[in-house]
């Protein structure tokens, strides 16, 4: 197993930037997910990771070893595709057995380790199967076998989940994370779907444009996104972003509220910045009363998921915001509602940069 | 009585079928039946208008033209073994160079402007026309100013002419017909290599493979499908080819001289420029022959119903 660190690696194509400027340290027996939506280069990431694509600039090191200029078949990486790519001439066997094959092993010594990583995998009666025989789900452990058979030093993974059924994406997101940390193996995954992400991550590291928005723990990630881009893609539905303008060094005039802050935090609000978002997470709203309310607003639509009501409410002409409420509740749309803003869960961001603005609540202060 | 709603629908098919039946009726079946119905007679260029105009007793049946086919032609030994040897060459420069040739280009060479450059070389001789074509070969070996004739003769290769000195000549006829032929072989195998899903060769190249192993691993077991079309497809037509031989030496005389007579030039001679209607047919009706007998032993050895599944290159 090795650490994988990125220098400063962009990737062109043409006058596109793919990747821009990325610096990455992921540590040995890391499961590290770059998390964003299509187009942010998180795939082509993974690529150069691999060797696949060269960097246009920047050096990519496995522990202290420059594998930049390395090609894919002497970095001894294993890589999970989002299509499997099984080759589908050769039999679940062959597929598996192919790095061996190539690494030119002995045959008893293949023959051991195909099984042996098919017994892992729970595959070991489907080995005489062409891929096309196969559920999406076999393919995908056959994939992943293929990967882990030649005991890589990095383990990456490219949207493994995305074609499967939810229930088994479920299930597949336990047991790849079982079979890491069992195998003490570096593992680098990419995925658009956060929940996948936060389940599944040591740490995660989101990617927009190209660029690193933010690297931290799923926790970090959730309850400190360090701009509105993170606020906004993580979490479901997403953190809600109210513009607010800043009038004095206690207040915030925003959309259909004006909050008012005590004043430790005042200043470096009132010094620092003109205008912000005020961002607070659906579940981090309660309705209550009007002499406790900070807001008040009006129900647009009620939509029940289960364990929750997720209610979409109008602040002010024409902006929205979403709150998550307990399904006892008896709420219809156009009824008039009092809202509390869970006072150490507020996130501010400044409206120009989207930066978040960092600040301490004071024990007490409410 | 059907129904006027009905009626559309039965006969429409054949109204869009109509011009193809047409034509494969005027130009294919009427042929055809002419060569088997003249291959079993005595005209020639001396009964020939008497039996267009269907005078009495202009001609007879008979199985003349087989026996002579069979035994009596003192040439026919030597053309087998020039037909065999010019469709063999050839067909290795059509289905397996051009096989080299797509992978060179589509996989090896990364630079897309150089790898359609390429393209377009080999596809010169398909869209030139086969005269033209022709001609240019007449001038490139020609020793006074030919540019192919020049560059073998700096590497001592130096024939008193290479339309008529065998095995030169034969060499000439392999070449010009290989080259036209290769880009059909080309555009088949480039567009079956395109179709590969780009992960599968990034997997193999992940899981350890080189370049090498990739096209032996991967890519050549992907085209067998498309090899086999290329294969069956290619030695039908180069056992019924003749136009650039035709165009280069013109006539049976220097054909025979330079050992370029093959099957389907044979019976063109025959027929056109000695009169010999009737044995020409019975040539070309061999030919038929061994063209549907190899189209059945094709079929079997490739399995004709696994060519017409859907296509393998899938994930």
């Amino acid at each position: 197993m090795v650490s994988v660190k990125l220098d400063k690696v962009s990737k062109y194509f043409g006058k596109v930037k793919a990747v821009d400027d990325v610096t990455l340290y992921i540590r040995d027996g890391e499961f590290v997910t770059l998390l964003g939506p299509s187009g942010c280069g998180k795939t082509t990431t993974l690529l150069m990771i691999a060797g696949i694509y060269k960097p246009t600039k920047g050096r990519i090191y496995f522990d202290d070893i420059d594998v930049t200029d390395i090609p894919p078949k002497d970095r001894n990486v294993g890589m999970v595709f989002q299509s499997y790519a099984l080759y589908p001439h050769m039999t679940v066997y062959n597929n598996i057995a192919f790095p061996l094959k190539l690494k030119k092993l002995p045959k008893n010594e293949i023959d051991k380790k195909v099984r042996e990583v098919a017994k892992l995998l729970k595959i070991d009666h489907l080995l005489d199967r062409k891929p096309s025989q196969l559920s999406g789900g076999q393919q995908q452990r056959v994939a992943l076998a293929r990967a882990l058979v030649k005991e890589p030093d990095v383990l990456l993974l490219d949207e493994p989940l995305s074609n499967l059924d939810a229930l088994l994406r479920v299930y597949m997101r336990a047991e790849l994370k079982r079979l890491q940390k069992t195998l003490g193996i570096t593992a680098i995954y990419v995925t658009h779907d956060q929940i996948e992400a936060l389940s599944m991550s040591d740490r995660i590291v989101v990617m927009n444009n190209g660029r690193i928005q933010q690297t931290g723990t799923p926790d970090e990630i959730y309850s400190k996104p360090s701009n509105t881009f993170v606020a906004s893609f993580i979490g479901t539905p997403p953190m809600n972003l109210i513009p607010c303008r800043v009038i004095d060094g206690k207040t915030l005039e925003c959309l259909g509220f004006k909050y008012v802050f005590k004043d430790e935090i005042a200043e470096k609000i009132l010094n620092e910045h003109k205008e912000v978002y005020f961002g607070i997470r659906p579940e981090d709203i309660v309705i209550t009363n009007k002499d406790n309310g900070d807001a008040e607003a009006t129900i647009l639509v009620v939509e029940p998921i289960g364990k929750d009501l997720v209610i979409t409410i109008q602040l002010e002409e024409e902006h929205t915001i979403k709150i998550l409420a307990p399904p006892s509740i008896n709420l219809k749309p156009g009824d008039k509602i009092y809202l509390k803003f869970k006072k150490e869960k507020i996130h501010l961001f400044d409206k120009k940069t989207g930066q978040r603005i960092e600040y301490i609540i004071k024990k007490g202060e409410e | 009585m059907p129904s006027l709603k009905n009626l559309p629908r039965k006969i429409l098919p054949w109204i869009f079928l109509a011009p193809l039946l047409f034509m494969i009726i005027l130009f294919w079946l009427v042929p055809v039946g002419l060569t088997v119905f003249l291959s079993f007679t005595n005209v020639t260029y001396k009964n020939f208008v008497k039996f267009v105009h269907g005078v009495e007793g202009a001609f007879n049946f008979t199985l003349e033209n087989f026996h002579k086919l069979l035994g009596g032609d003192p040439y026919i030994g030597e053309i087998a073994k020039i037909t065999l040897i010019y469709v063999g060459s050839v067909l290795a420069i059509n289905a397996f160079y051009s096989l080299i040739l797509s992978i060179s280009i589509v996989y090896l060479v990364k630079n897309e402007y150089l790898s359609t450059f390429m393209r377009v070389v080999w596809l010169l001789p398909r869209i030139t026309p086969a005269v033209v074509y022709g001609f240019l070969w007449i001038w490139l070996i020609s020793p006074d100013t030919g540019p192919f004739y020049q560059f073998f003769a700096s590497l001592g290769v130096a024939p008193g002419s290479w339309l008529l000195e065998k095995p030169y000549s034969q060499i000439l006829m392999i070449v010009v017909n290989g080259y036209v032929g290769a880009s059909f072989g080309m555009i088949i195998y480039t567009s079956a290599i395109k179709s590969i899903p780009e992960d599968l060769i990034r997997a193999a190249k992940v899981d350890g493979a080189s370049d090498l192993q990739i096209i032996r691993s991967i890519i050549l077991p992907l085209l067998k499908w498309p090899m086999l079309f290329v294969i069956s497809w290619q030695t039908l037509s180069l056992i019924a080819s003749y136009e650039q031989i035709l165009i280069l030496w013109g006539s049976y005389g220097a054909t025979k001289a330079a050992g370029t007579t093959v099957f389907a030039i044979y019976a063109w001679f025959k027929a056109f420029e000695m009169g010999e209607y009737a044995y020409g047919a019975t040539v070309s009706l061999v030919l038929v022959a061994i063209g549907i007998v190899l189209i059945l032993l094709y079929f079997k050895i490739f399995g004709f119903h696994k060519l017409m599944q859907p296509s393998k290159i899938e994930v």
